[in-house]
């Protein structure tokens, strides 16, 4: 049975991205007769060709205007894989849904327009990619039927993004020539470009290695089951854990051993993340929803401050001082803003001092907690680094936080 | 019991499952009264199966809800009715006559007429009467345009109304449910499901499916490309002559506006082999209601739908 890879696509909107998903999907064979006999009938209507890009764009707005506004979620299968990919917004006024799109991807997918070279959003949403700890990114350089499929060209590219990833510290980037438009080396390989000795970008996905979430076993207790016994619902944000297993559960700190494992299918006798499960511990503890099962070994040392890296979204700016919901794996604590740091400028690389946020800035801040909060740094585990903040008067999610080390 | 398998790497379908049973937890966390919308349909029958999964072996902290339109097969209400009890769910039952007799929609007239989207305001007045402010459902992003676009915790505001341009940003697996008093919040814990993931775990879990999902015999007459069954709740016009014929139905909505597909495919494993096979969508084949316009349900979702 095939495995599950969740890919993001990034870059400008005029970079042909919607594009290259349509053709993904239909030379794929994942697009069906209705959905294609839609967009003849859609395309004919205004009077323009067959445009693979309304495959993908859903809303009203999007399809009168031509532009993608939020993320849309499209799964498809090839014999070796199941895929989901996430078609993100390109405007930087839409970052917030971007960034929605690429927090669960494995993999990200960037288009560069062979012409022009990279834009500011593409930079920008590398530099995104780099930062959500996407550990695979693929590069696309599209439009290479404008460019007289030259290999120059393509390598010119390369040579820029290396640069721009370089100082992103961003190393695993594949590079594959293609034309969206034509279906150059996006399903099947190219004949104009015999130069390229690399695999057209279906078999690249459909081999690229899915990373375990590895490390220390991490159980968030989302719910308390109460049955004959005790049951500590959760899913494995990381690692596995294994009955006899000696464990905390933090913040508190108070120690048991893993008793019993219930796995959606029965009782098991070890549990990998993402798996949901309850677990029943040997001693009677009080557990609570919210509370974080580690091993006695490798347990994070809770915190009252903590210092992150913010993409702020929220409509309403942040200063020194607000005061939030903040939301980590299970467990929602009160959090004050209470040093903004440095903003990362992403065109320049540059940290500059910051009195506030605005939409989509993405800056290092210290926060101060309520109660302790027992958490990893993002770049050795997603699921428990990972933390949103939370406007109580308005209810939005304002912000989305990584843990630093 | 199993033991420790090398590796430990999940199926697409495992990591699908342990997905949705993860929403579902935090659901029943942080909501204080939701409700799953039942239907009778292979999706929510998953999704009810999925809860029963995600509290075992406690019970199911909430009920089942059906908006009856009144104009469902009844194979798939007697359907209905045994699985609540076979499961130990509490069944509601929201009927959309009782809301024309109340005054508060008004039946459509003629022979294309459906209840479907009088639905809207049975589904919202039962919301409000129950208090709940979370409604699970079996909605798929593979389904349909406007619900590739909608996130898993879909915010719903007083009216019952989906913002698609004012979604909230939806970050790894963090969900922020939290509404106001009036407000509630959709949730679709098998929005990354397909179709084929839906009938290969109901093959797998063996899960017992209403008998109109298997071909069988039925009177039928065809309208606008579509294939549907002779009931009272549908008036035929000049010109449609009804037929016999082996039909089973991939979708399961009203009778006025559901069409069947032409199948002798009886058993789960046939079925599955002709949805693999298939070349057209679940919707695309079966809906009436989807056709009415290119934002058929972008605009039933802006005013309260499903």
């Amino acid at each position: 049975m095939a495995d599950l890879l969740r890919l993001a696509t990034a870059g400008s909107v005029d970079d042909g991205k919607s594009t290259l998903i349509g053709r993904l999907l239909y030379d794929a064979k994942a697009v069906l007769a209705d959905q294609l006999e839609h967009v003849e009938q859609v395309s004919a209507r205004r009077g323009t060709p067959f445009d693979l890009a309304l495959l993908t764009d859903g809303l009203r707005a999007e399809r009168e205007q031509g532009i993608t506004i939020d993320v849309a979620y499209r799964p498809f299968a090839t014999a070796r894989r199941r895929f989901i990919i996430a078609d993100t917004p390109g405007h930087a006024q839409y970052t917030r849904n971007m960034v929605t799109g690429a927090s669960t991807a494995d993999l990200a997918l960037i288009l560069v327009d062979v012409r022009g070279g990279m834009t500011e959003q593409s930079r920008r949403h590398t530099a995104i990619a780099k930062l959500l700890g996407i550990r695979h990114v693929v590069v696309c350089v599209n439009k290479m039927d404008l460019a007289g499929y030259a290999e120059e060209a393509f390598d010119a590219i390369v040579r820029e993004v290396l640069e721009w990833s370089a100082r992103l510290d961003l190393h695993d980037v594949a590079f594959i020539p293609i034309s969206a438009l034509h279906g150059d080396n996006v399903v099947d390989r190219s004949e104009t470009m015999p130069w390229y000795g690399g695999e057209p970008l279906l078999a690249h996905l459909e081999t690229v290695p899915l990373d375990r979430a590895e490390g220390p076993a991490r159980l968030p207790v989302q719910y308390v089951i109460r049955a004959e016994r005790r049951l500590y619902a959760g899913q494995v944000a990381s690692g596995a854990l294994r009955v006899g297993d000696e464990i905390a559960v933090l913040p508190g700190g108070e120690r048991s051993r893993v008793a019993a494992i219930e796995g959606p299918a029965g009782p098991l006798e070890e549990a990998a993340a993402p798996l949901s499960v309850a677990i029943a511990l040997e001693d009677e503890l009080d557990v609570s929803r919210g509370d974080l099962i580690a091993p006695v070994a490798a347990a994070p040392a809770p915190v009252r401050e903590l210092t992150a890296t913010l993409c702020w979204l929220g409509d309403e700016p942040a200063r020194p001082g607000g005061r939030y919901l903040l939301k980590h794996a299970a467990r929602t604590v009160r959090a004050k803003l209470d040093t903004i740091e440095h903003r990362l400028d992403l065109e320049a690389l540059e940290r500059t001092p910051a009195a506030e946020l605005a939409l989509n800035d993405l800056a290092r801040v210290r926060l101060r907690l309520g109660e302790p909060l027992a958490a990893d740094p993002y770049a050795e585990s997603r699921a428990t680094g990972a933390f949103i903040l939370i406007d109580d008067a308005t209810n939005d999610t304002v912000a989305a936080g990584m843990v630093e080390g | 019991m199993r033991t420790a398998r090398a590796g430990l790497a999940l199926t697409h379908l495992e990591a699908l499952e342990a997905e949705a049973i993860h929403v579902i937890r935090e659901v029943a966390s942080e909501l204080e009264r939701p409700v799953l919308l039942f239907s009778g349909g292979k999706d929510s029958i998953v999704l009810a199966h999925l809860a029963r999964k995600a509290f075992r072996p406690g019970h199911v902290p909430f009920a089942l809800m059906h908006v009856d339109t009144g104009h469902n097969f009844p194979e798939v209400l007697a359907f209905r009715d045994r699985f609540a009890a076979e499961l130990g769910i509490e069944l509601l039952v929201a009927s959309v006559q009782e809301s024309i007799d109340a005054g508060r929609v008004v039946e459509e007239t003629g022979a294309r007429a459906s209840r479907n989207r009088l639905q809207t305001t049975t589904l919202l007045d039962a919301i409000e009467a129950h208090g709940f402010d979370a409604a699970f459902g079996g909605a798929r992003r593979d389904e349909e345009r406007a619900r590739a676009k909608e996130r898993i915790f879909s915010f719903r505001d007083d009216f019952g109304q989906w913002d698609p341009r004012r979604q909230r940003p939806e970050l790894w697996n963090i969900y922020n449910g939290r509404v106001r008093r009036g407000e509630h919040v959709r949730v679709f814990p098998i929005s990354n499901w397909t179709e084929l993931d839906v009938w290969e775990y109901i093959a797998g879990e063996g899960l017992e499916l209403p008998s109109i999902y298997f071909a069988h015999e039925r009177d039928v007459f065809a309208r606008d490309g579509m294939l549907y069954a002779v009931s009272d709740h549908v008036v035929l016009l000049d010109g449609e002559a009804p037929a016999r014929a082996s039909v089973r139905y991939r979708t399961v909505g009203d009778m006025s506006c559901t069409g069947a597909v032409r199948s002798t495919a009886a058993t789960l494993e046939e079925v599955v082999g002709e949805i693999a096979a298939t070349r057209i969508t679940e919707r695309g084949e079966t809906r009436a209601d989807d056709r009415v316009s290119e934002a058929a349900m972008e605009d039933r979702k802006r005013e309260g739908y499903f």
